[in-house]
C-alpha cells in the first residue's frame, strides 16, 4: 500500500498540538515514527522522539521513507521542499488553504524526484492493522476493522462514514486513501485506484467522489478495465453551480465537474453509483454475496 | 476572488502590456466628462461575469452625449446576478486582429497552463470545440517559469508571421502577472493587434486564488465584492463555511463531503435543504455560532445535525451544539445522526442533556427532518 509496513515516518510540525496528539495515536496504532522537525527545538526530545532542525538532518541521522506535514499553510512549501531535498519517497500533506501556486511548486519538485504526494487537504492514509499516517480514526474497530475493501475518498468525514457502513455490512477495510479536497492534489482518484488495483490485500473498492474537476471521470475510465468489484458515491448532487462547497476543489463551473457527468461516467464503466452512502455496505454485499 | 475589468487591467499595465486609456464612471455625467477628455470611446458595464456584450452592457459612443446615453442605459441594468453600478469609459482602438490569451491553474498537468488562440473575441470553449487547430497550449513548470523560446515554439504552428515577436512578448508578461499575483486565472479576450501593429489588451479577467490571497493584502481589497447574503456575511465573520439555499430543512454537519451529502440526502428523501453549514476541520468547536446561524434563517422548519468524526471529535462538536441549544432554547424540531470518533460520548450527551435520541441510521434522521418540515 502507499505506506508500507516497515516505512519510517518523520512528523514535520511534531511539537505542535495536533502534531503531538496524532503522532501519539499513530505510534499506538503501530506506525513507526522516527522523529520530528521543528527548527527552533532542534536537538531536543518530544514525546520520546528526537526533534531535528530539518528533514535533511533527520535523513542523515536515521533515515525515513514518509514525511507527514502538520504545518500551517504558508510554511507548507518550505517544509515539503525540505522533505523532497532530503530524498523522501512519500509525503502526506494534511494542510488546508495552502496557496495553490505553492502546491504546484512542490508537486513539480516531488514529481521530478520520484516522490509521491498525498494531498494537500487530506485526512491521510490508513493501511489497516499496520499503520496510519494523518488523522483518521484507524484505531476505531467499528470504523476501520481490518479487511479486504479499499476506500478512496476526497473527504475525511464522508470517507469515514462509508468505511463504517462497510464494517456494519460485515466487510473490513484494507486501506483508506484520503486524496484531499483541494483542486490540485498530488495523488488523483485514478492514481489511488491503480494502487488499490495492484494491492494484493484489496479485493473490492469503494470510490467516494464529489463534484468539481474531472478526477472521477478519469478514474471511471480505468475502472472499466478492472476485475475488482466496485461501488461509488459522489457527493454534491444538490449543490448549486458556481459555489465552492467547503472544499476548494468542490465547485461546478458551467457544465464542468457536475454530479451528472460523474455518475454517467461510473455507470458507463459498469460501476454502481449509490443514492445514499448508507447503501455502500449492502450494495457491495449484493455484488460479492 | 474575481476582479472586474477596471481592477484587473492595472495589473497588465504594471507588467508592460498596453491597455487603452480609460476611467471609471459611476454616473452618466461622469461618463460624458471622461468621453470629452478621451474622444470616441466604449462604455462597458463593470460586473464580475462574462457575456456583458450579449447582455447589452457594452456600447460604442462617438461623442460625450452618446457616452452619457450609453452609461444611462447600462448603469442599473442586471447582468446575471449582478446589478451594474459603474462603467468603464475606454478609448476606442483600431482593431486589426483579435487574439485570445490566458494563463490558468491546470488540474490535469498540476501546474500553470498558457493558452493562446487566433480566434479572439469568442467564447474559448467554443473555439476549443470548433477550431482546435487554432488553439495552442503550453504547460509550465512553475519552478522555472516560462521562456520566450518556449512561447515561440507554442505559437509556431499558428503562423503569426511578423506579429509573432510582439505576441510572444505580451504572453511572457501575462505569465508574470499570473505568477507575481497568485493568479488562478488571468485572461485577455480579446488581445488586439491594432492597424499599426501594436498589441493592446481590450479586456481582462483576473481571479486571485483564494488561499494565495493572504499574501496580497492590497490587491485583494480591489476584488469585486462577493455577493453574500446577510447570513453568509455573518458566517464569514464567525469563521464558518455557510451557503444559503432556498429550502426549509436546516443542515449542520461536519466536513465538506458529509455536509454536501447531507444536502443530497435531504433532497433524495423529498425535502429541500435550507443551507450548507460545515463545522468540521478547524471550526469543529464553533457549535454555538453555527447554531445561531441556522436559527437566524426565517425559512427553516426543521434542523438536521449530522456528524461523522474522523479528525473532528463528535463529542466536542456535540457539546458545542448541546450547550448552544440549552442556551438558545429554539422552538424547532431537531434530528441528530452522530457517528465516528467520540460518538458514544456524543450520543449519551444529547440523550442526557437534551432528552433527545439520536438516530442510529443517518437516513432515518434525514427522513424525520424532511417529514417535520412538511
Amino acid at each position: 500500500m502507499i505506506v508500507q509496513k516497515n516505512d519510517r515516518v518523520l512528523v514535520q510540525g511534531l511539537t505542535g498540538k495536533q502534531g503531538t496528539f496524532w503522532a501519539e495515536r499513530m505510534m499506538e496504532y503501530g506506525t513507526e515514527i522516527m522523529g520530528g522537525v521543528n527548527p527552533r527545538k532542534a536537538g531536543t526530545e518530544h514525546i520520546g522522539l528526537p526533534v531535528y532542525g530539518t528533514a535533511q538532518d533527520a535523513m542523515v541521522d536515521k533515515g525515513f521513507e514518509v514525511a507527514v506535514m502538520f504545518i500551517p499553510p504558508l510554511g507548507a512549501k518550505a517544509a515539503a521542499m525540505d522533505a523532497i531535498q532530503a530524498g523522501v519517497k512519500k509525503i502526506v500533506c494534511l494542510t488546508e488553504h495552502i496557496p495553490v501556486q505553492d502546491v504546484m511548486y512542490f508537486l513539480a519538485a516531488a514529481d521530478e524526484a520520484g516522490c509521491q504526494v498525498i494531498g494537500p487537504n487530506t485526512t491521510g492514509v490508513v493501511t489497516t492493522g499496520e499503520n496510519f499516517v494523518g488523522f483518521m480514526p484507524a484505531f476505531n474497530d467499528r470504523i476501520m476493522k481490518p479487511g479486504r475493501v479499499g476506500v478512496i475518498s476526497r473527504s475525511g468525514s464522508l470517507g469515514t462514514f462509508i468505511c463504517m457502513k462497510m464494517v456494519e455490512a460485515g466487510f473490513g477495510i484494507s486501506a483508506f486513501i484520503g486524496i484531499g479536497g483541494d483542486p490540485i492534489i498530488g495523488t488523483t482518484t485514478l492514481q489511488a485506484l491503480k494502487q488499490l488495483d495492484a494491492h494484493e490485500g484489496t479485493d473490492q473498492v469503494v470510490i467516494v467522489g464529489e463534484i468539481g474537476g474531472t478526477m472521477e471521470e478519469e478514474a471511471a475510465e480505468y475502472a472499466a478495465s478492472m476485475n475488482k468489484p466496485m461501488v461509488a458515491f459522489v457527493a454534491g448532487a444538490a449543490s448549486p453551480e458556481g459555489k465552492k462547497m467547503g472544499h476548494a476543489g468542490a465547485i461546478v463551473v458551467g457544465d464542468k465537474g457536475t454530479y451528472a457527468s460523474k455518475k454517467a461516467a461510473f455507470e458507463a464503466a459498469g460501476v454502481q453509483v449509490l443514492d445514499s452512502p448508507s447503501m455502500a455496505g449492502d450494495a457491495m454485499r449484493a455484488i460479492v454475496g | 476572488m474575481d476582479f472586474e475589468e477596471y481592477a484587473a487591467k492595472p495589473l497588465l499595465a504594471a507588467a508592460g502590456i498596453a491597455v487603452p486609456d480609460s476611467a471609471l464612471a459611476a454616473s452618466a455625467d461622469e461618463a460624458a466628462d471622461i468621453a470629452a477628455r478621451i474622444g470616441p470611446c466604449v462604455v462597458k458595464a463593470q460586473v464580475p461575469t462574462g457575456k456583458r456584450g450579449k447582455a447589452g452592457g457594452i456600447k460604442l459612443a462617438a461623442t460625450p452625449d452618446e457616452a452619457r446615453a450609453a452609461a444611462e442605459a447600462i448603469i442599473g441594468m442586471t447582468i446575471g446576478i449582478h446589478t451594474v453600478e459603474k462603467v468603464l469609459v475606454e478609448a476606442q482602438v483600431d482593431i486589426g486582429t483579435e487574439y485570445y490569451a490566458a494563463v490558468m491553474n491546470d488540474q490535469a498537468s498540476k501546474g500553470p497552463m498558457i493558452m493562446f488562440s487566433t480566434e479572439g473575441g469568442m467564447d474559448i470553449e467554443e473555439v476549443a470545440a470548433d477550431h482546435p487547430d487554432k488553439l495552442v497550449r503550453l504547460p509550465v513548470d512553475i519552478r522555472q517559469g516560462v521562456t520566450g523560446a518556449a512561447i515561440d515554439a507554442m505559437l509556431a504552428p499558428l503562423g503569426l508571421g511578423e506579429r509573432q515577436a510582439a505576441t510572444s512578448a505580451a504572453l511572457e508578461k501575462l505569465y508574470q502577472v499570473y505568477a507575481e499575483n497568485d493568479g488562478e486565472l488571468v485572461e485577455i479576450n480579446p488581445l488586439v493587434v491594432t492597424g499599426s501593429g501594436d498589441i493592446v489588451a481590450l479586456d481582462c479577467k483576473f481571479t486571485l486564488e483564494d488561499s494565495g490571497a493572504v499574501r496580497h493584502a492590497e490587491l485583494r481589497e480591489k476584488a469585486a465584492p462577493e455577493k453574500l447574503t446577510a447570513l453568509e456575511e455573518q458566517a464569514r465573520m464567525a469563521g464558518l463555511k455557510y451557503i444559503d439555499l432556498d429550502g426549509d430543512v436546516g443542515i449542520l454537519a461536519n466536513g465538506a463531503g458529509l455536509t454536501m451529502t447531507t444536502m443530497d440526502m435531504v433532497r433524495y428523501y423529498g425535502g429541500q435543504p435550507a443551507n450548507f453549514l460545515e463545522i468540521g476541520g478547524e471550526a469543529y468547536t464553533l457549535g454555538k455560532p453555527a447554531l445561531e446561524l441556522v436559527m437566524a434563517n426565517p425559512r427553516i422548519k426543521s434542523l438536521l445535525v449530522n456528524f461523522c468524526g474522523a479528525f473532528a471529535r463528535t463529542d466536542v462538536m456535540a457539546e458545542g451544539i448541546v450547550n448552544a441549544w440549552l442556551d438558545l432554547k429554539p422552538d424547532l424540531p431537531v434530528f441528530f445522526s452522530i457517528h465516528g470518533t467520540g460518538d458514544v460520548e456524543a450520543v449519551a450527551m444529547v440523550r442526557d442533556r437534551l432528552g433527545m435520541e439520536p438516530y442510529d441510521k443517518m437516513d432515518d434522521a434525514v427522513k424525520a427532518a424532511v417529514a417535520a418540515a412538511k
